[in-house]
Parts: structure tokens; sequence; C-alpha cells
């Protein structure tokens, strides 16, 4: 049965309601596949705020007045080194880092010097930094690289629109953000779908799109069911809007289904020019449902989290130093997280390149001393289980950065 | 830099010139233009979407007379049922002053009824302003200049979610946006750079030479030093584009010539000097926070003034005639009306014409409208529409004025394109690749489901196949025709709304 075919008699299936043999891609997956997840903040978030060198007196001297206090201090950050303090509003990761499963790569990024937020996002996306005309992302790459065979069921992005990252020839689900995802459409009636399904029934571009969508929507109805015992003990209150939800939709959806292999869902609203504070206001109230959001994704991934690598990412840092409004401007080197059963945790990795003018990249920012394809590259392909030649096809042009040797072990064997 | 050099002599020496008389000319089409095909082409790219018989009204009139009218709105009645929709919605007329003082007050009474009431201000305003923002998309016989305001205002981005924006998001559409989109760019650069909701939004408002006296006066002392957000964006996005050739060391030479240039937050001091033409401003120049030191911007030396502001009406002259605007902005007004890559002789006449005209965009659009490339073939029918578009030609289609918007603003929400709702200064994408994909795909046919059953929210609407039928043109896809063939006849004007023909413009 080709998938054209199963989907045509799927529209069938569609009559309430699902159940899980509905799903029938599930089947013909590995038990337990290695899952990647990556977390991209969008409008670079103020690394120093979040993974804070609260033991670099120049600290400090650059930031008068949102300067994160030393551990043991009132609203002071959470020790993680004697050198380097967590954000207090990240609270809910610490069991984490204590577990050993969560780790931090300081002071990385791009070696391009943009300081535009939707040139660095465009880069860090396609993976080719310096070169925009790379149409397709590097997490697309991957799912080619992932062994087949391919559909739309392997990805899953959040959010109306198509990131960059996951732009390409593979085929993605993308699903509504918040509450909208679990609302049944009119598509969702049979004889609708099948109306539609004649009229978008090749295998030009919009009826693949279609017919990726009625995967997706299949895959969550049947996600759905599997949840009723938890939505009656929840007494039927929806769950809060925001990151927290959506993490906790995004385990309940991988737990329950192994063809998820790759997800994808974009955060915005870290460029924080004005008044960004310190262990609280603004920064602090987008770091806290971050942190939260995280912690539920972990716990409700369940046994699934030992095979799961989480990245969260952003284009670049801010400026070292504070500006005049109680903000910080767009600047370079930024922290990058990961989380996971196989990463090797309880450790902030990098090489920190100081904070005196001197060290500062251009005056101004902090240096980026490890490259994020330096990072992604060896740990998707280590976490993933995909040959060594892999890394260097998800990001073209980088062999020498992702073999040069000097970049941190981050993933156990 | 001598070509920089000969730019500022003439704007020196042109500056004075009026826009060009040829307002009202019929333009020079070419012959592909003056068909059946060439006027729903004309309706498919320059207005929100053909409503039924209008194809061939335009064809009747003659598309060049069409487009020539459509590019001197004034000029263009508009329908009563529209002049009394907007009648009905009286926050958009209000000034951003007026706005600003009743949010201002509100915000200081902190009672529960207070709150009560600023709530329920807040929710009208917010109201008001899409409803007027979809309205006049859905009814105005003025669509180029509807078209272009939508255009221009996500070139210009603000966000309905930033502080104050949401009291003044319509405000600026109205004020910024729609009275400059067929002049020249540089009145059009200067209206966003003086509006509330973009120095609010872009952060200038706080923007203050380091070590200013009044910058540490101003509240919870965070009014103290330099703020580039704005500098950075205005070179970035609004005039020179990412290549266009300026460094960091431009950016901050443009944010020292920006400082002061902000909000009258206090109206007792005196210091102020303010937009005389309005006598209740919220724009406001303060002299006390200016940076007066000499810059280095673009190849220039710009001279502080004691009158700051006119450093930054000359760096706004600079900027809106540099070479590089009038090839990012000729791109981008390209990739909107033609293709998502656009034919690059085509984006290089048009930057051109940008030049001689000092960036006056009838003669730039005109140079579009007249190519060939515009009416070509492989230009027809291949842009895919944005979710705006999709949902407003889906009602034009129909000839549907629903009673009520609301439904379609939350449809809008779930499609990805919230009015006024894009959080970040790039605005929402022009290109398909944006749009085209598995969940919205879903969402489109659920809508095009309902509407064609009549169903807007809880409102019944009456909508019929043979309306929508005769917006697609005399041929429809053969792939569109076999659904059509075996369909439930109930169904009939779902499957042309969610057509691959409907959804490409």
């Amino acid at each position: 049965m080709n998938r054209r075919h199963f989907l045509m008699t799927a529209g069938a299936a569609l009559t309430l309601p699902f159940g899980r043999s509905g799903w029938v891609l599930r089947a013909a997956e590995p038990a337990h596949g290695k899952r990647l997840v990556v977390i991209f903040l969008r409008g670079a978030v103020d690394g120093m705020s979040v993974v804070v060198p609260y033991g670099d007196d120049a600290y400090y001297d650059l930031r008068r007045s949102i300067a994160l206090k030393p551990p043991g201090r009132d609203n002071g950050v959470l020790d993680l080194d004697r050198h380097f303090g967590l954000h207090p509003a990240l609270a809910p990761l610490m069991p984490h880092w204590q577990a050993g499963t969560l780790a931090f790569v300081h002071a990385c990024g791009s070696p391009d010097p943009t300081r535009s937020h939707f040139d660095a996002q465009l880069y860090m996306e396609n993976g080719t930094p310096g070169r925009g005309a790379t149409s397709e992302g590097w997490l697309n790459r991957l799912l080619g690289a992932l062994p087949g065979p391919h559909s739309a069921a392997q990805a899953v992005s959040f959010g109306p629109q198509m990131p960059r990252i996951l732009t390409g020839p593979q085929p993605v689900a993308n699903i509504a953000l918040g509450n909208a995802a679990e609302k049944p459409l009119a598509i969702d009636r049979p004889a609708v779908a099948d109306a539609f399904a004649q009229l978008y029934g090749g295998d030009d571009k919009m009826s693949r799109t279609f017919q990726q969508g009625m995967e997706a929507r299949k895959q969550m109805a049947a996600d759905m069911e599997d949840d009723h015992e938890q939505m009656v003990a929840n007494n039927g209150a929806p769950l809060p809007q925001g990151f927290p939800d959506d993490a906790a939709r995004l385990a309940r959806m991988m737990r329950q289904d192994p063809a998820i292999r790759v997800a994808f869902l974009g955060l915005g609203g870290w460029d924080t020019h004005v008044n960004q504070g310190a262990a609280e206001g603004q920064l602090a109230n987008r770091l806290k449902p971050l942190g939260e959001g995280l912690s539920k994704l972990v716990t409700g991934l369940g046994p699934a989290y030992q095979d799961t690598l989480i990245v969260v990412m952003s284009e670049f840092g801010r400026t070292a130093h504070e500006n005049g409004n109680g903000g910080t401007d767009h600047g370079h080197g930024n922290v990058m997280w990961l989380l996971g059963g196989s990463v090797v945790g309880g450790k902030v990795h990098g090489t920190w390149p100081g904070l005196s003018q001197d060290r500062l990249y251009q005056q101004r920012d902090l240096a980026v001393t490890t490259d994020f394809r330096a990072v992604l590259g060896p740990a998707v392909i280590r976490h993933l289980n995909l040959p060594d030649g892999t890394a260097a096809s998800l990001f073209p042009g980088a062999l020498n950065v992702i073999q040069g040797g000097g970049a941190p072990v981050l993933i156990r064997a | 830099m001598m070509l920089k050099t000969c730019l500022l002599l003439l704007s020196v020496t042109f500056c004075g010139l009026p826009a060009l008389a040829q307002d009202t000319a019929p333009l020079h089409l070419p012959a592909a233009a003056m068909t059946a095909e060439g006027a729903r082409h004309a309706l498919d790219r320059l207005t929100f979407g053909p409503r039924p018989q209008e194809i061939q009204a335009v064809q009747n009139i003659g598309v060049d007379r069409w487009l020539a009218l459509q590019l001197n709105p004034n000029a263009i009645p508009e329908p009563p049922a529209l002049t009394q929709a907007l009648a009905a919605l009286p926050n958009t007329k209000r000034s951003d002053a007026d706005l600003y003082r009743q949010e201002a007050q509100l915000r200081r009474d902190k009672s529960d009824d207070g709150k009560e009431e600023r709530k329920e201000f807040n929710r009208a305003v917010i109201q008001d302003v899409m409803t007027a923002h979809f309205d006049r998309a859905l009814m105005s016989d003025r669509q180029l200049q509807e078209l272009l305001t939508n255009f221009w205002f996500n070139h210009f981005n603000v966000f309905l979610n930033k502080g104050f924006d949401h009291i003044w998001v319509g405000n600026y559409e109205n004020e910024a946006i729609r009275p400059y989109v067929l002049g020249n760019f540089r009145t059009l650069l200067e209206a966003t750079a003086r509006h509330p909701a973009m120095l609010f939004y872009l952060d200038n408002w706080q923007n203050s030479a380091p070590g200013s006296p009044q910058g540490r006066h101003d509240a919870k002392g965070k009014e103290d030093g330099l703020n580039e957000n704005y500098a950075r964006e205005l070179m970035e996005l609004h005039t020179l584009g990412v290549d266009g050739g300026y460094t960091q060391k431009d950016v901050t030479e443009l944010a020292r010539i920006l400082t002061g240039w902000g909000l009258r937050t206090r109206p007792e001091r005196r210091s102020f000097f303010g937009d005389m033409r309005k006598p209740d401003f919220t724009f406001a120049y303060d002299p006390s926070r200016h940076d007066y030191g000499d810059k280095q911007f673009l190849g220039f030396t710009i001279k502080g003034e004691r009158e700051g502001w006119k450093e930054v009406e000359e760096a706004l002259s600079i900027l809106a005639t540099h070479p590089s605007t009038a090839r990012h902005l000729s791109f981008q007004l390209a990739q909107y009306f033609v293709a998502d890559q656009p034919p690059q002789a085509l984006v290089d006449r048009m930057a051109q014409t940008w030049m001689k005209t000092r960036g006056d965009m009838p003669s730039v659009l005109r140079t579009m409208f007249e190519s060939p490339e515009f009416w070509a073939p492989e230009a027809t029918g291949k842009k895919y529409k944005t979710p705006f578009e999709y949902v407003v030609s889906a009602l034009r289609a129909g000839n549907v004025t629903p009673a009520d918007p609301q439904p379609l603003f939350g449809q809008l929400r779930q499609l990805g394109q919230p009015i006024y709702g894009i959080e970040t200064p790039d605005g929402y994408k022009q290109v398909e690749s944006a749009w085209l994909n598995p969940d919205s795909m879903a969402r489109r046919l659920s809508f095009a489901t309902a509407l064609g059953a009549g169903r807007i929210g809880k409102d019944t609407v009456s909508i019929d196949e043979a309306s929508v039928r005769s917006t697609l043109g005399t041929a429809l896809s053969p792939q569109t025709e076999k659904a059509l063939a075996s369909a439930d006849p109930r169904l009939r004007t779902a499957l042309l709304l969610g057509s691959p023909d409907f959804m490409y413009r």
C-alpha cells in the first residue's frame, strides 16, 4: 500500500473515536529511538544573565544596574561551579544540573559578525554562517540523514509558520501553539477530508503539504485519546497558556509516539534593549516559564528523557556592558544549553574568554570561543548514532571547525 | 564617497521640485495587460482579490485607466457601507496624544473599578482599530492604497503588545502610513520616525547622550545613555538593507544623532521642541538629552547642531535616497507584487527610477506596473496568498460582509498572521515558504469549509458557488475541475475556496 493510498483510506478511519491503530506508522518505528528537541530563543537572550559569570570581577563593572548577585545573597544566582551561577528564575532546572543531565557551553556562537537578528537566526538555522543563500535548514538535512522511511511523522514543529531550520526536502508536520492544537477542525470530518483528498491526492507541493497536515492531525487526535485519562484527572481544566503548556504537550506526543525523532519550538521576546531587570523584571519573567516548561518536558518524557537531547540556543548574545536604559544591545557570544540522559552534564563547558576590555569582541561583546557548529555537529550525530561524516553534511563547509579539536565532548558514548 | 557627496548635493538642489504631474495619466501597459486575463491578474495582485463581476468591469474601463485611478486614490469615492462602518468606530479617529492621556490616566487609578475601566478601554480601542483595518481591506475601493498600507505598515512594523503601542497602532496606520504610501519615501520615513508607536516600539524615546543632565533625572535613571535599537533597524530594515554597506560604527553614530528624538513624557518641561503642527503632540525632541558632538555617518560628517533634530532630518535624507535603499526597497516591492524571487532586471530598473525621482513611489510603482515582467505568464497566479490576503479575498469573492469580523481575527491568529500581531520589526514574510505548511493548510481548508457553508463564527452569511467561480477567471485547473465534478454539491463552494486556483494570486 503506497502512502497516498493509505491516506485516502485513512480518511474513513477519521471517524471518531481514533484508535491507536489509526496511527499505522508507529508500528514501523523502533521502540526506543533517540530524539532531538531544539528550542530557539529568538531575539537574542542575554546569556550572561542566564549563566552568570559572577566570579569575573569585570561583570559587576560592566553591569551596574542589571547584574545578578553572587550566590548566597538575596535573589542571588544559584551556584553552578564557583565561577558561574544560574539565574534564579531557572531554579526548576537545578535538579537536572545536580543529576548531571544539564550542561552549558558558554561563549558559544557564530563566527559571523552580524548583529542583525534576522541574518544571525538564518545562519544558525541554515547552518552556513555568512551564507544566506542556503535555503534548507540543518534540521531538515538531519532528517534526511536519519534512516528511512521518511514521513511527516518524524518531525514536528510548533507554530503556524515553518521555521527555516526545518525547511527543505524532508516532510515535516507542524501543529498549532496553545490550546488551538487540540480543537477539532472542519477538515477532521470524514466527508470534508474525503472531498479535499480528491483535490489534493497528487504528488505536487500542495498535495504533499495537505497530506502531511492530515497525518499530523491524526497523530494529534491519537495522542489526545491516549491522554484521555490525564484530561479526566485534570478535571477538564485547560492547561495554562504559554511555553509550559506546549512543552507538556510535546512531551506527551513524544512519549506516545516513537515516530517523532525531531521537534522544534521557537520562543520570542528576548530582545531586552530596555529595562531588562535582574533577578526580577522582564527577562526573569521570560526565563521563568522557560525553566518551568523545560522541566515539564523532562518530567513528561519520563523514561524517554534518557534517549532525548534537548538543545536551547539563540542567535547571538548581548552587549557585555549594559546600555543607557537598563538593557543590553545586540552582541556576539552567548551560552548554549543541553539537557538529556546522555549529556555530560553538571558542567559549564567551553573556554571563558573573560570580560576585560581587551578580551571583549570589538571591545563590546562576549567573544565566541566555541563555534556553535562544533557543539551541535558532534553532539547530534553522537546522540543519534549517525556516522561521523554526517556532521559535516549538516553544516557544509565546517569540517575543519568540527574536526579541529578543542570542542568539548558533550555526549556520553 | 564621491557618489555619496553628489547625492547630498542633489538633495539640496532638487528637494523643492514638485512630484512629476503624471498622477492620472493612463499607464503604458503591455498588450497582455489589456485582456480579461490581464484584468484578473491586476485584481489579484493590486487588490485584496476580485469581487464577483469585477474582472469584467475592470476590463471595460481598461486596465490602464483603472490602474491610473488606483494610483490617485483621493479621486475614488469610498462606498457608503465603508464610511458608515468606520463612523461606528470612534477610537480610530482619536489623536495619539488623546489616547495616551486616557490610558495614562486610567493607569493611575489602582482601584478595581479603575482596572476594569482600563481593561474595557483597551479592549474597545483594539477592537475598533482591528475592525477598521479589516473593513478597509475588505470594502475600500482604494484597493491599491490599502494594499500599499499593509505593505508599508509591515515594512515599518510595530507590535500591538509592546507597552503603549496597543493604543497607537491604529493611529500609526492612519496618520503615519496611509497618507504617504503614494508620495515620496522620505516623507513616509519621517512620518514613521516621528510617530510614538515607532519611538516606543524600537526604544528610541529613551535614547540619550551618556551623562546628559536630563537623562539622569528621568524615570528610574534608565535614560542615561545610548540605545541603538532604532538606529540599527532604521538602516537594516527600513532603508539600506542588511547588505547596504553600513558598519557597527554607523549604527552607533546614528544612535548618537537620534539622541533626544523621542516622546514628550513630561509636558511641564519647557525645553522640549515639539511638532508644532499638532498642538497636543506626543512626539518631541528633547535638547537636554542630545549628543552635541560631530558624527561620522556613512561617510558624511554631520555637525553637532544646537537644534539637534536637524541632524535627524539630514540623516533621514541621506538614507532615503541612498542607492542601497533604492535597491533594497525596489526588491521588497517587487517581491510583494511580482514574484518571491523577482527578476533582477526589473529590480534594477525600479531602483533607477527611485534614484532618478529621489524616492517618488508612484514613479517606482509605474516602472513596475509598466514592465513586461509584471504581466508575464510565468508571474501570473504564482504568489501564494498570506493568511490575511486569503481570508479577505475569500470574503470579497463571495461578496460577504460579516456583521461581526471578530471571529475572523481569531482565525487569522490561528493561521499565523494576527492583525498588528508580529512581535519582530521585520514584519510578516511575504513569500510562499513562510505560509505553505501542513497545519496552515488544514486550517485554511477548514475556514474554506465553514465559509463555503455560509458560517463565520456564529453568524450565517449568504455565499454562492457562481459568485466565487466568477472571480477565478475563465479556466480552472484540471485538478480543481476534476475534484468539483465528483464533489457533494454542498461542498463545492468550499472546494473552490480551498483550491490551488484560489490559494494563489
